[in-house]
């Protein structure tokens, strides 16, 4: 009686220990998804990050056609990194709007003028508040958005070449 | 002594490069006003997990987005909104990865039946104990 | 020349390691009168000054920043501060690994020399394990983390040392800690080798426990240090944030605080055989599962250093040799380990049994609320588990086990009755009674840390009611460390009560010249200036504070950013009064018009420092009852020696 419960110690350890090595195992996933994908976007509405460029608002999704909507700012290195694929996808035929992240309407336009823009509309975010509203915790990150205005799919971290094919069949999909 | 000053400030923005240049949100760095909801903006924003740093709570860090969260916090609660329903917008953005107080449900009932087991087990050695007594 | 030196002194102590396993495993099989079993405590002693070459041969490598070393190469830099080299010997994975098992073979050598109080088998058998343990942390260093490796070509200059540990309390924290770790490898070691031999004696939990307070102590200092440094370093007044590499030092703590009570009894009163030694398998595990999720990277920390799958995986293989072969041994032997001593529970056994019961339990829980969103990772999806779980759900065990631990030193060993003690009951109840209502009424404060304050005040009364009526200059060594290590309880408990109930915080933004105000205290910015420090360059406000009518103080918080590597740290300014601390730190520049205005952050902690000087008094506590056991044996071993002389 008393016998096989002095193994219950082993045994805790052996789970335990399982799970170590499963979690040793696969890589770590640092990324925080969002919690609306399937969810109709936030109601918003946010000046233009630069001067004399469209400015985007909740409003401007609900046309029926699915866009991209682009996460960045002009002081991340990586948002520069992904600039010519953004262009690829505007290439693609993919509307691409933005907002910019705590950010100087003159920083962005120098980003743009060296960049390239491939962006319809961009807001400017100054205090994450957007960002914050998406469940968005970093830049860059690009979110499908559908004809309604559903968020369909995130994208965490900046696009490579490869994502570009995958992000243009998620937006197929969402048209 | 200015020189030096100046100096350091240009500096300053090139030994942390993926920084942003604008300042703070008003109320990342700033009280409100009304001492009893600062105190509820206080407890809630300790629980609150910021996500660009490495486990630390929105309260004890001086990322930028963590100073933006703080801002959403100060601004909602004193728009008249109460704690658990800023928390609940924000688990509703984020999941329940962005609360450090796990609340009962489908997902988390092993850290309250543990507890609770625990207690059982321990009041179950003391009460044979105290049966050993009258042996 | 001397990082060859230093590995093959490296090598040579695990050739002997091998050979102590080897002679200990035959002494058991077939008794300790075969001529390899005689080689085993001399090849721990030799063992231990190889080890100690090896190690003095790092510290040189660092001390001269001979940068041929990839180690040093990665760590260190010519422009640091020479205790800073020096600490960066173990500042990083390969050489705190060589410090551990340093100190591992120290420890052996120094069982091997001294200890004869056991019967040799069970000894032999001890020194074999201890061996096992080292073999493993041998393997380690030699296959995957040379300390010695050399880098060709060597670079010109080093990368730096993190520079949130280019402080004095953070140099000495890891080796602290490491001898905390080592001393609950030697009582894990002690019960493997009992339960082999199936001796355990009550002259067993003597043997092992100086070992346990040695551990217990530095556990505690640890621990404390670790938390004062979180609390002046990341600059927003916390010092305790139920983060997993801080669960990670405390759960080691948490047995290592069970099994030093279980050891005493066991050791006085020849009861709770089989859970002692439990605890001792559970305490070592601890401090290898914690350096597990510190060093693998699963988890998540803030503190999280030398992270590394690879290594991860070795610590898993280790961990499971140990502990599970511990555990296994442990299933197959505690059947047979014979019952010990029965007891009442109103006793001075029943009072530990249900401490030993509570911090179980706390473990349990802190283990489950570290690893569950671990757990969950797994699974699929995300949680967090913080302060708003660990605090009330902790506080379920800790405040009866606070309780217990006021009335407990008083009762009698075997069987009591709480009559007996009726007078001290009610001075103890008084006690929490007036605080409880002090606090209530004139503070009017939250409910957990009022139950805090007052049983901290029932600890503290309880915990000096053993020393009434007693001379104080003839009561042992022993009863003093309980007494003030149970008082440390009390003060630290309230420190943690009365920063939770009585902070106030301030947050503003001034131009120089403007002034505000935190608590008690006025506080001016005099005026903000440029400094060059050694390897870093900052900005330090200069604060004039004063209390009502008091005389004004300076205060100098610091932005310091460093640029070996680069990053930014606050470096808080503390104002420390027998009632609290005032705590400054600087931000950045505000935003806005004008002459500049700057970030300021004021904090007024009113004893706060109870925390610290609490965890000082516990460990100062546990330091005077282990030189009383410890003078204690000497004193037995002469007599001993003249009755047999």
């Amino acid at each position: 009686m008393i016998g096989w419960r002095l193994w219950l110690p082993l045994l805790a350890v052996a789970l335990l220990l399982g799970l170590f090595a499963l979690q040793l195992g696969r890589p770590k996933d640092d990324f925080v998804r969002s919690a609306l994908i399937g969810q109709p976007l936030p109601p918003f509405r946010l000046e233009p990050a630069v001067p004399g460029q469209p400015a985007l608002a909740s409003t401007d999704f609900a046309d029926g056609r699915p866009r991209l909507l682009n996460v960045f700012a002009s002081w991340c290195v990586p948002c520069a990194a992904e600039a010519p694929q953004l262009t690829a996808l505007k290439a693609g035929g993919a509307e691409i709007v933005a907002v910019a992240i705590r950010d100087k309407p003159a920083d962005v336009a120098v980003f743009l003028a060296r960049y390239g823009n491939p962006f319809s509309r961009i807001g400017g975010d100054p205090y994450s508040q957007l960002q914050i509203a998406l469940g968005s915790s970093g830049v860059p990150e690009t979110f499908v958005i559908d004809g309604q205005g559903v968020i369909r799919h995130q994208h965490i971290g900046d696009i490579r070449a490869a994502d570009v094919p995958r992000l243009l069949e998620e937006l197929r999909d969402a048209g | 002594m200015r020189l030096l000053l100046a100096l350091l400030l240009a500096l300053l923005p090139v030994a942390a490069p993926a920084q942003d240049s604008l300042p703070p949100a008003p109320y990342a760095y700033r009280q409100l006003d009304d001492p009893r909801l600062e105190r509820e903006a206080r407890d809630l924003m300790d629980s609150l997990r910021c996500l660009t740093c490495q486990s630390q709570s929105i309260a004890d860090s001086d990322a930028p987005m963590a100073g933006d969260m703080r801002h959403q916090v100060r601004t909602r609660l004193a728009a008249g909104e109460t704690p658990e329903a800023v928390r609940g917008w924000l688990i509703g953005r984020y999941g329940d990865y962005i609360s450090y107080r796990p609340a009962p449900g489908a997902t988390t009932w092993p850290l309250f039946a543990v507890p609770v087991l625990l207690l059982v087990a321990a009041l179950l050695v003391i009460a044979r104990r105290l049966r050993g007594r009258s042996r | 020349m001397i990082a060859e030196l230093g590995l093959a002194a490296l090598w040579l102590a695990a050739a002997l390691a091998a050979l102590q396993l080897l002679g200990g495993v035959i002494a058991l099989a077939r008794g300790e009168a075969e001529p390899l079993a005689g080689l085993v405590r001399p090849a721990a002693q030799v063992q231990a000054l190889l080890c100690a070459i090896a190690f003095a041969a790092l510290l040189y490598l660092f001390a001269v920043t001979d940068l041929s070393v990839a180690l040093v190469a990665s760590n260190s830099h010519s422009a640091k501060p020479a205790i800073f080299k020096l600490a960066g010997a173990w500042g990083n994975h390969e050489g705190s690994m060589l410090l551990w098992i340093t100190v591992m073979a120290l420890a052996g050598g120094l069982i091997a020399w001294v200890e004869h109080r056991l019967p040799e088998r069970t000894l032999l058998a001890t020194l074999a394990a201890q061996a096992f343990v080292g073999l493993g942390f041998y393997a380690f260093l030699l296959a995957s983390s040379n300390p010695f490796a050399r880098m060709v070509p060597a670079p010109a200059e080093g990368a730096g040392l993190n520079p949130l540990l280019q402080d004095i309390g953070l140099a000495l924290h890891p080796p602290v800690l490491y001898c905390g770790y080592v001393g609950l490898s030697v009582a894990f070691s002690f019960a493997v080798g009992a339960l082999l031999t199936r001796e355990v004696t009550p002259t067993f939990a003597r043997v092992m426990r100086p070992w346990v307070l040695g551990a217990w102590v530095a556990l505690t200092l640890g621990i404390t240090a670790g938390s004062y440094w979180a609390y002046y370093e990341l600059g927003w007044g916390g010092w305790w944030f139920w983060d997993p590499v801080e669960n990670a030092s405390l759960m080691p703590w948490l047995a290592a605080t069970a099994l030093l009570h279980s050891a005493g009894v066991l050791a006085a009163r020849d009861a709770l055989r089989t859970w002692t030694l439990m605890l001792g398998v559970v305490a070592f595990s601890m401090s290898m599962i914690g350096t597990f999720l510190v060093r693998s990277g699963i988890l998540t920390s803030v503190h999280a250093f030398a992270v590394d799958p690879e290594r991860g995986t070795f610590i898993l293989v280790l961990l499971a040799l140990y502990i599970g072969g511990a555990l296994a041994l442990f299933a197959l032997r505690a059947g047979t380990v014979a019952e010990g001593e029965r007891f009442a529970i109103v006793s001075r056994e029943g009072g530990l049994v249900i401490n030993n019961v509570a911090l179980s339990a706390i473990l349990g829980i802190v283990l489950l609320g570290t690893l569950y969103p671990l757990l969950t990772e797994a699974l699929g999806f995300r949680v967090s588990v913080g302060p708003p779980y660990f605090n009330p759900v902790g506080a379920i065990f800790f405040l009866p086990a606070m309780a217990v631990l006021a009335v407990g030193p008083l009762l009698r060993w075997r069987q009591d009755r709480l009559a007996r003690i009726r007078w001290q009951m009610v001075a103890v109840a008084i006690a929490f009674t007036v605080a409880l209502l002090a606090a209530w009424l004139l503070a009017g404060i939250a409910l957990l840390p009022l139950l805090g304050m007052a049983l901290a005040a029932a600890v503290a009364v309880g915990s000096v009611l053993p020393l009434a009526r007693r001379k104080l200059t003839r009561a042992p060594l022993t009863l003093w460390g309980m007494v003030l290590a149970h008082l440390g309880v009390a003060l630290a408990v309230f420190g943690m009560a009365a920063d939770s109930a009585f902070t106030t915080e301030r947050l503003v933004a001034l131009r120089t010249g403007e002034q505000t105000s935190v608590g008690p205290w006025r506080v001016i910015l005099e005026n903000v200036e440029p400094v060059a420090g050694p390897n870093w360059t900052a900005l330090t406000a200069s604060l004039q504070v004063a209390h009502a009518g008091g005389a004004p103080v300076l205060l100098e918080p610091q932005a310091r950013s460093f640029w070996a590597p680069a990053q930014q740290t606050s470096e808080s300014a503390l104002l420390t009064r027998w009632n609290g601390q005032l705590y400054a730190v600087i931000g950045g520049q505000a935003p806005g018009d004008g002459p500049e205005r700057w970030q300021l952050r004021l904090w007024w902690k009113p004893f706060v420092t109870c925390i610290w000087y609490g965890g000082g008094l516990i460990a100062f506590g546990g330091l005077l009852a282990l030189i009383g056991h410890v003078v204690g044996d000497l004193r037995r071993r002469r007599r001993w020696r003249e009755a047999r002389a």
